[in-house]
């Protein structure tokens, strides 16, 4: 088991195996409070809200809100936090759940300044913890655990993992996964900003040893060069199981930022162009349409057993 | 946002960075005064937010007042990879020993600022010959770094200080203003071995302008952008005739590209956010009926836990309040899409099960 898994479900010799609790950063605002909701219909154990000023009450009558991640975690011992504050407020938010323990931070918000991201991934590498996002849809494991804002339709339990930069897509995509029988042994969403936290490769790296893994989709998009970087791991590290690649943005003009604040081509540094060849060269299709990518997953599938 | 090279300057000269003598101009009658207080020979340079200016055109040398009145209007008049002229820079001519390349940039696989930096300047990034690349953290350049940059390139004596100086001024200028890219290419050595900044490029993050009110003039948006953006809509104006709608900015790339595959030309990428309800609908086709050369929308739209009939309302909204009255081909994904095709049965909006149908209708359906 890799280190993502024993955060989010643990080992079963924990007390609280596949039953993490999960700290909600904004959880009074109407963002915040949605999607707790949702997070606790899907089955997530929502253990404590933080909101400053608000330490004290209860949310829904249930979840107890602190005024600090310190006290959150003080209470629960909770090693995971999701934040829905706006950007502005962020940074102030995510130090403070890293100051307090949290192991991993899922940063929902889109918007956050580069430079905060950059003080935030900085501060995590020193705590060694996982920050996934910003301007991420989050991350899951179907039919267990969701510390994120995905629908849960799309998604079922399984054996492939879905890396992605963009929320629908990830939605779009998975629920094509789903209908053609491939379900998810987790999705991580990397999120549309320039500098992520949990990076392509990092992502990659966190579910490769998965052990009845049986596949891999990369949903990937103009901007930046994760996409190549990752398809230079893929072949530096021998993986063999069959990955699959999807790239939004072919048809985009260059130099114009393309609703994430990531996806923009300067010359041809993030064109689709360079990701497909990447992804030819590492032997991995990539797929023309959204609705193909099970089609050449189950070739794939055919071809390595 | 990419500023103008005469912005980026302004900025350089804030900084102290060292500039020739340049004035910016909208009109040929302030560009005469202009000409008049810089004195012949100088350079008259298009101002748009795009690079290949010189390939173009759009940077001509001029000596004389009678081709100032040539090549002032002709300049003003190009339309650069579909930008035109925003401004007009008349700069005093150079007399220059040997071009420099010099940036300092966002690098989002390393996740840290790096410099890169070439005694083979002049030329676009991707022709700049010998780079020298330096990752510098959070962007903050120390002399000692800025020294093994200048030795590294070969530069010695005046020109050497000259180019640690100018490094740690554009080091500070890309912290203090959340730079993602701040370049200057060239930056020349000049016949006393000093450095100028012959041109300056200047991207932001545009994350970061609710720290930078000061920065608040360099903004050039569109009424539409403005309306957009207020809405917390993403929209990128295209040259086509099918405006493109979705949730989440990659399923509109996404739809875009399959669009164009199908050989329909979109005109634009609206992204309403993740989420979609009647009103953020409404205010999509709102906006998109204020733009020229459109004949029908696509829109497409995962829902995941919207109702279609939501959505539905929206378009009936829209076509009883005279808003729209173009075909609209959509794919919503979510519950309810039955009942939503009945409410639309009657209108000119068609419910498609699948993006691809509902494409080939809009292609189809543009055509005739």
């Amino acid at each position: 088991m890799t280190e993502i898994f024993d955060i989010l479900k643990g080992k079963p010799e924990d007390s609280d195996y596949k039953k993490k609790g999960v700290i909600v950063q904004g959880i009074t605002g109407a963002y915040g409070s949605l999607h707790a909701r949702n997070m606790m219909d899907y089955g997530t154990n929502v253990v404590a809200g933080v909101t400053p000023g608000k330490g004290g009450q209860k949310f829904d009558g249930k979840v107890p809100i602190y005024n600090t991640v310190k006290e959150a975690v003080d209470a629960t011992g909770a090693k995971i936090s999701i934040v829905y504050v706006p950007a502005k407020f962020f940074l102030g938010a995510a130090k403070d759940a890293l100051e307090a323990g949290i192991k991993l931070l899922v940063a929902i918000p889109e918007h956050v300044p580069v430079r905060d991201t950059l003080e935030i991934i900085e501060m995590a590498k020193q705590k060694d913890a996982i920050i996934i996002g910003p301007n991420t849809p989050g991350i899951m494991i179907p039919d267990l655990i969701k510390v994120g804002i995905m629908p849960p339709t799309p998604f079922t339990e399984g054996k492939i993992a879905v890396l992605s930069k963009s929320g629908t897509l990830l939605y779009e995509i998975s629920d094509a996964l789903t209908q053609a029988g491939f379900g998810q042994s987790i999705t991580i969403g990397v999120g549309g900003d320039p500098v992520n936290g949990t990076r392509m490769i990092d992502a990659f790296d966190m579910v490769k040893d998965i052990p009845d893994l049986e596949g891999m989709v990369v949903v990937g998009e103009i901007g930046g060069d994760s996409e190549e970087i990752l398809a230079q791991r893929i072949i530096d590290s021998g993986f063999k199981k069959p990955i699959v690649a999807y790239i939004a943005g072919r048809a985009a003009p260059k130099e114009k930022r393309m609703g994430h604040a990531g996806a923009i081509v300067m010359g041809t540094y993030g064109s689709a162009e360079s990701k497909v060849s990447m992804f030819n060269k590492a032997n991995i299709p990539v797929a023309k349409r959204p609705a193909e990518v099970p089609v050449l997953l189950a070739g794939k599938m055919e071809k390595s057993v | 946002m990419r500023l103008l090279e005469f912005q980026a300057k302004e900025l350089f000269r804030e900084y102290g960075i060292n500039l020739l003598p340049s004035k910016a101009s909208t009109t040929i009658e302030q560009g005469r005064i202009h000409a008049k207080e810089l004195g012949y020979p100088f350079v008259i340079k298009i101002q748009v937010p795009v690079g290949g200016r010189g390939k173009a055109g759009g940077i001509q040398k001029c000596q004389n007042d009678d081709e100032f009145e040539l090549k002032y209007p002709q300049v003003l008049a190009l339309t650069i990879k579909g930008e035109k002229a925003r401004a007009i820079l008349l700069e005093k001519m150079a007399d220059i020993k040997k071009e420099l390349y010099l940036s300092i940039f966002l690098n989002r696989s390393k996740r840290c600022y790096t410099i890169i930096a070439s005694s083979e300047g002049g030329v676009e990034i991707e022709s700049v010959k010998n780079q020298i690349i330096k990752e510098i953290g959070m962007g903050d350049v120390k002399e000692e770094i800025a020294r093994e940059v200048a030795k590294e390139m070969g530069l010695d004596g005046k020109t050497a200080n000259d180019f640690v100086d100018t490094l740690k001024k554009l080091s500070k200028l890309t912290i203090e203003k959340e730079a993602e890219l701040v370049e200057i290419n060239p930056l020349a050595i000049m016949q006393d071995d000093s450095l100028m900044a012959l041109d300056g490029k200047f991207v932001t993050d545009d994350n970061s302008n609710f720290r930078h009110p000061e920065m608040d003039k360099y903004q050039e948006k569109s009424e539409i952008e403005e309306r957009a953006e207020k809405s917390g809509f993403s929209l990128v104006e295209l040259d086509g005739d099918i405006a493109v709608v979705g949730n989440g900015a990659g399923l509109v790339m996404s739809t875009l590209d399959m669009l164009s595959d199908n050989g329909g030309k979109p005109a634009c990428f609206l992204d309403v956010g993740g989420g979609a309800t009647t009103e953020s609908v409404y205010e999509a086709l709102t906006l998109i009926s204020q733009m020229k050369k459109i004949k029908g929308i696509l829109v497409n739209l995962y829902g995941g836990i919207v109702k279609t009939t939501v959505v539905a309302e929206a378009f009936l909204k829209a076509y009883e309040n005279g808003i729209i009255d173009l075909p609209v081909f959509s794919r919503l994904k979510g519950t309810e899409s039955e009942k939503a095709k009945e409410m639309l049965k009657d209108s000119r909006t068609k419910i498609f099960d699948s993006v691809e149908e509902a494409i080939n209708a809009a292609v189809m359906g543009i055509k005739n």
